[in-house]
């Protein structure tokens, strides 16, 4: 049974916009930054409340970056929210160099994300952008499940020192999480459990998993866990392992590319650590389109649907395997250590 | 003939001089740039030797408020080096001044050294305000800056930044100049290096930037242009934008060096092959040798 219920369907770029609000009122220290998109990512609240703490940049999200450095290295928290297609990827050499390799306490949101961003088409649609995020050393990087959840996580990011982008969208969508529910950063949360088959999640896909895994009770009596991977990095190993261990099978569900994002993550995660059969829920490596979110979602194959058949694949092949003789050709490192440090 | 490479300790004070007490000053520091370049190399001669003289002036004429005991002093001004490449003469300077012992200079570029390639403050260098290097960041970075002092904090600090004039080919450093100019930041002075070399050549035949003050006057900068090795020239125009951000005039100084890539030294002067390679042993013994 899911211990969840639909609340409603609100979007997650209201969470970041209110509680921005809400970190204002607590410290003057955040100050926002806006590319001309205020209103559609929502620092539009902020901008109204604080005018004296929100700097218009224009369209230029490379300096935007930039000057949020200048601001942070001034002792302040800056927010700078924009699309996630120019928030991660134009301003991609000033993320690495002047907010990460610097280390600073630079906060980017990452609005209009995935493939729900609709009938903007291919250009506006983010989902390749976490891969990219992924690799920057000392990132922090946040994909919440929904409204409520955005909130935590905006409110979260500000809390911890360093370099960190918080992932939202447009469209209203599935709203499940309560106040009481847990979060926190870096810490998956099991939102149900099971024991033949993993569900590893993070955004929208969250409520599609937990929607695949009752009808994988309902229609085969298959157990399924759904687990809620809002980080991405710092990436909760033990979860995940335990998960692996547990039902011998996992499925990641993400509205990104299949590859170097939440399920690159977890495959780095299981082949060092517990190597089981993984399937991928996401963007096949193409572009998307124009069209409505739910049809769009549909037509990728970012619903339950292939949740639930990527569940029966996951455990077919799980089945199918002998997971002793992954071990036998293992050999002893030490004596490999030993030949190489001879001289 | 053996080269013996030792850093003299002498450290300069940050006050008021006479135009001419700044000729030894820059010395000291081309010198300091010539042995540790060498020591490391590999590094960026030409760049380092041209600023050495706006250097001197801008840290030992009494124009920056520092403080090499308390590096993080909070009414600090603060410097920005964009053109992080030319690091060896900020490393020099900040030795000079007292920040940390000159025979650090020696593990320029070496493993483990708070002396980068380019500069890096995960290695806590003291009296560094930001890593640098990919060109055109550094100046949002002094914006950002600038836009805390003036907006925020409401404070009566400064913000110097030096780019390169290749640099100005970054379309990020124009992204700059006009928040800079839109902010009205008049506690911001950028001063860009004017060498007109770059690594494949001459600035105008590699991509034409020019003119350069017409594009800042456009940008609603007050512009000043200078010959950057004559220090009664620096000297001024470092005076003038300390009067115009203590006028308040609602806009930020650019000033514009004309500099020569490796002066004063013979063989390097005005050539931009020596934008980004060190001197050799005999080379260093000249430069060395006409260094005095």
């Amino acid at each position: 049974m899911n211990k969840f219920s639909l609340i409603g369907k609100k979007a997650t770029r209201l969470g970041f916009g209110e509680a921005l609000v809400q970190l204002g009122e607590e410290n003057p220290d955040i100050v926002v930054l806006g590319a001309d998109v205020t209103s559609s990512v929502l620092t539009s609240f902020f901008k109204e409340r604080f005018p004296e703490r929100f700097f218009s940049i224009g369209v230029a999200e490379q300096n935007a970056t930039t000057i949020a450095v200048g601001l942070a290295l001034s002792g302040k928290i800056p927010f700078f929210a924009t699309y996630s297609v120019f928030a991660a990827f134009r301003n991609a050499d000033q993320l690495r160099i002047s907010v990460c390799y610097n280390n600073v306490n630079v906060k980017i949101g990452g609005g209009h994300s995935g493939i729900t961003v609709g009938p903007d088409g291919a250009t506006h649609q983010a989902l390749e952008e976490l891969s990219l995020l992924r690799t920057l050393p000392n990132m922090t990087v946040v994909v919440p499940c929904d409204y409520e959840e955005t909130k935590k996580a905006t409110v979260a990011i500000s809390k911890i020192f360093g370099p960190s982008f918080l992932r939202f969208g447009r469209p209203p969508v599935a709203w499940f999480t309560r106040e009481e529910t847990p979060f926190s950063l870096g810490r998956a949360e099991i939102f149900r459990e099971g024991k033949d088959v993993a569900i590893v999640a993070c955004g929208l896909m969250v409520w599609e998993a937990l929607l695949a895994a009752e009808e994988l009770w309902k229609r085969r009596g298959i157990s399924a866990k759904v687990v809620n991977n809002h980080t991405l990095k710092p990436i909760d190993v033990k979860t995940i392992v335990d998960s692996a261990r547990e039902c011998g099978a996992i499925v990641t569900a993400e509205e990104h590319q299949i590859h170097g994002g939440l399920g690159g993550a977890v495959a780095e995660v299981l082949a060092k650590n517990y190597p089981v059969p993984i399937e991928f829920v996401g963007m096949r490596d193409t572009f998307g389109g124009s069209g409505e979110p739910e049809e769009l979602l549909e037509k990728y194959g970012m619903t339950w649907k292939e949740i639930y058949s990527s569940a029966l694949r996951a455990i077919e092949r799980k089945d199918r395997i002998n997971t002793n003789h992954i071990y036998q050709n293992v050999k002893d490192v030490v004596p490999l250590a030993n030949e190489l440090n001879s001289k | 003939m053996e080269i013996q490479i030792t850093f003299e300790p002498k450290i300069f004070e940050n006050r008021r001089r006479k135009v001419e007490e700044f000729r030894e000053i820059a010395t000291v520091l081309r010198r300091d740039v010539i042995k540790s370049l060498f020591l490391a190399k590999s590094g960026h001669s030409g760049g380092s030797l041209g600023t050495s003289d706006i250097f001197a002036v801008l840290f030992f004429g009494g124009i920056m408020r520092y403080n090499p005991t308390n590096p993080n002093w909070k009414e600090r001004d603060r410097f920005v080096l964009s053109a992080g490449h030319i690091c060896p003469i900020l490393y020099s300077t900040l030795a000079r001044a007292g920040y940390f012992p000159v025979e650090e200079l020696k593990t320029l570029r070496k493993l483990g050294s708070r002396l980068q390639g380019h500069p890096g403050i995960d290695m806590g260098l003291p009296g560094l305000e930001t890593s640098s290097a990919s060109l055109g960041q550094g100046v949002s970075i002094a914006v950002g800056m600038a836009l805390s002092d003036k907006y925020l904090d409401k404070n009566n600090r400064r913000v110097f930044v030096i780019t390169g004039d290749g640099e100005l080919e970054e379309g990020s450093s124009w992204e700059a100049a006009m928040s800079a100019g839109h902010y009205k930041l008049d506690n911001l002075c950028w001063i860009v290096d004017n060498n007109n070399c770059q690594i494949d050549g001459r600035v105008h035949d590699v991509m034409n930037i020019y003119p350069i003050d017409k594009k800042f006057e456009a940008f609603n900068f007050n512009v000043i242009t200078i010959d950057g090795h004559n220090y009664s020239e620096i000297l001024t125009s470092f005076d003038k934008f300390i009067d115009n951000h203590t006028k308040s005039i609602g806009k930020p100084t650019v000033i514009i060096a004309r500099t020569k890539m490796g002066f004063p030294i013979s063989f390097m002067v005005d050539k931009y092959e020596w934008h980004g390679i060190p001197p050799n042993k005999e080379q260093a013994l000249q430069a060395l040798t006409e260094l005095q």
